[in-house]
């Protein structure tokens, strides 16, 4: 038992590591100046980013996703909450949602990022409204798909509406909303790199497309791996986050698979 | 209330203190609940499926009545309309002479769907705490209603655990505590007995009716078991299909208090339980 989840982590581990020797030993006596050696590559990320434009580039990024973010996820819920529950304004909402729900949220990003202006503000908010839909749609769809049976009980024993939405529909509802988070941090991982690589002279993705176009191909694949790192640690919070809230979830399921 | 209403409502002449007095004071008891022409569908128009096409029976404060009748019957759904989870097509079910509208702050139901009738989310002593929350009960007493209604189900070392890690009976007597910790007047409980082991079976059915002495309280049980209605009821309202009505509302005649071993080895027990049986075996 223990060790096949050792040589599960090993190999989960492992691959990476293999992937980055490989290119490091490949990319070692490159000129190709698209194709830096890797070497090149994490002296210039040492450089730049630990700790010279720590402060001044990767924390505005990051301030402007999980601001973004936490909008979407507070308003995608609490407009999902509604659409399901109030009549009036599922009547106003359900069409869009009809809508939307054919297309790939990355799909959407081009229409945001055309919204975006310049300053903080602008951004910030383009995030939040890119990575609102998926959560609010997944809300929606959770709350809806809350059992009758959990509801009669809930009536048997009258709780309020207030004990009904937060301590049936919600938690309920929860794995669904979770899935719809998930997307919407992608979504909005998405949206804060491309909304600094278009009119901004801050952040990550400002720099990135910068070196770019200044042919610094090392700062630019710099930039990248930065990206690449903080997409990755990003979602393994995110995902230390989902366990915590969803451990009954996953041990009910685990247990219904198992009997 | 008029005279007629009167006749099939109380057909009974119940050999108890009841018997002996007077006609005039029948009529000034209003009976706990009164299911009274009680007929419901669902779906409504060309669609509408009758379930129920005409019940009536009582049950006094302090009784325990079972209810018995063939899978499919509409047992579940007439006590969904009990608790006011259905509204009745037509006819009324009343408490104490107040219709029926939705649920009833004096009653508890046990689901016959158990499993899905507990929070997962929660442990088992936060779904028992749930529906007391807003009774903004002192803590201590919100401890001491949990305790004694997990100990009563036998489930005392159970409180800190989720649903979905115990068995189906375990689960089945965390919805039957969720019940008591409530502490209603009226309980009542569909099928409550059906996946636990025979022994827990006779403990609970005990259960039954030492909270009914303890606490007075009204309980109303549909079960497939004919031995468990007989056991349990002073009276067993037999169900015949379909739609649902009353075939028969049998009166229960067996000394209290009553013991598992000794009351169920009375010949009186074996004639009631034939009784109960002929009527359902009986083709409709
Ligand atoms: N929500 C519903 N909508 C439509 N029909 C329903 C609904 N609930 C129950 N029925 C129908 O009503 C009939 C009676 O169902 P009910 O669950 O009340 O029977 P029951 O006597 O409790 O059966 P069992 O002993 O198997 O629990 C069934 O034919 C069922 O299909
Ligand atoms: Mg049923």
């Amino acid at each position: 038992m223990m060790n096949v989840k050792m040589r599960n982590w090993l190999i989960g581990a492992g691959t990476p590591v293999l992937l980055l020797t490989a290119w490091w030993l490949s990319s070692e006596n490159s000129t190709d100046p698209f194709f830096p050696p890797l070497r090149t590559i994490l002296v210039r990320f040492q450089e730049l980013w630990l700790f010279e434009h720590f402060q001044s580039d990767v924390l505005v990024s990051l301030g402007n996703l999980f601001l973004g973010f936490a909008i979407a996820a507070a308003a995608g819920v609490g407009i999902g909450c509604a659409t399901a529950l109030v009549p009036t304004v599922r009547w106003m909402v359900d069409p869009l949602i009809h809508f939307l729900r054919g297309i790939p949220p990355v799909a959407l990003v081009p229409i945001f990022i055309s919204l975006i202006g310049f300053g903080t503000e602008m951004r910030v908010a383009s995030i939040a409204l890119a990575a609102l839909f998926p959560t609010m749609i997944a809300t929606v769809d959770g709350i809806r798909s809350v059992s009758n049976d959990l509801m009669d009980v809930a009536r048997v024993y009258r709780l309020s509406r207030r004990e009904r939405l937060l301590n049936v529909l919600l938690p309920a509802a929860t794995p669904q909303i979770f899935s719809g988070l998930q997307v919407s941090l992608q979504v909005a991982f998405i949206v804060m790199i491309a909304s600094e690589m278009l009119g901004s002279s801050q952040g990550i993705g400002a720099m990135t497309l910068l070196a770019q176009q200044s042919f610094m191909t090392a700062d630019m694949w710099a930039g990248i791996l930065l990206l690449g790192v903080i997409g990755f640690l990003v979602n393994v919070l995110f995902g230390l986050l989902k366990h915590r809230v969803l451990s009954w979830y996953i041990g009910s399921r685990r247990m219904a698979r198992a009997a | 209330m008029s005279i007629r209403q009167l006749a099939t409502l109380s057909p009974r002449p119940r050999k108890s203190s009841m018997a002996q007095q007077p006609e005039t004071r029948i009529s000034t008891t209003t009976p706990r609940l009164d299911v009274a022409h009680l007929a419901k569908s669902y779906g409504s128009g060309e669609k509408a499926h009758k379930v129920i096409e005409d019940l009536t029976f009582t049950v006094d404060a302090g009784e325990i009545v079972c209810i018995v009748g063939p899978s499919g019957v509409g047992k579940t759904t007439l006590l969904k309309c009990l608790a006011g989870l259905h509204p009745a097509s037509s006819g009324r079910a009343s408490i104490d002479g107040r219709a029926i509208s939705g649920p009833p702050a004096e009653m508890a139901l046990v689901f016959q769907d158990y499993n899905r009738s507990l929070m997962p989310w929660l442990t088992v002593r936060k779904n028992l705490i749930l529906p007391l929350r807003h009774l903004r009960l002192p803590a201590s007493e919100l401890k001491e209603r949990c305790d004694s209604a997990l100990a009563a189900v036998g489930l005392s070392h159970a409180g800190n655990q989720y649903p979905w890690q115990l068995s189906g009976g375990m689960q089945q007597r965390v919805a039957i505590a969720r019940a008591l910790a409530y502490r209603p007047e009226i309980l009542i409980m569909d099928e409550p007995f059906a996946s636990v082991d025979a022994q827990t079976r006779f403990d609970l059915e005990d259960l039954c009716l030492k909270i009914r002495r303890d606490f007075n309280m009204t309980i109303l049980v549909v079960t497939h078991d004919i031995d468990e209605a007989v056991y349990l009821a002073d009276r067993v309202v037999v169900l015949g299909s379909r739609p649902a009505r009353v075939l028969k509302v049998v009166d229960v005649d067996l000394p209290v208090p009553r013991e598992q071993i000794t009351t169920r080895s009375l010949p009186e027990f074996a004639r009631q339980r034939t009784e109960v049986l002929s009527l359902i075996k009986r083709p409709a």
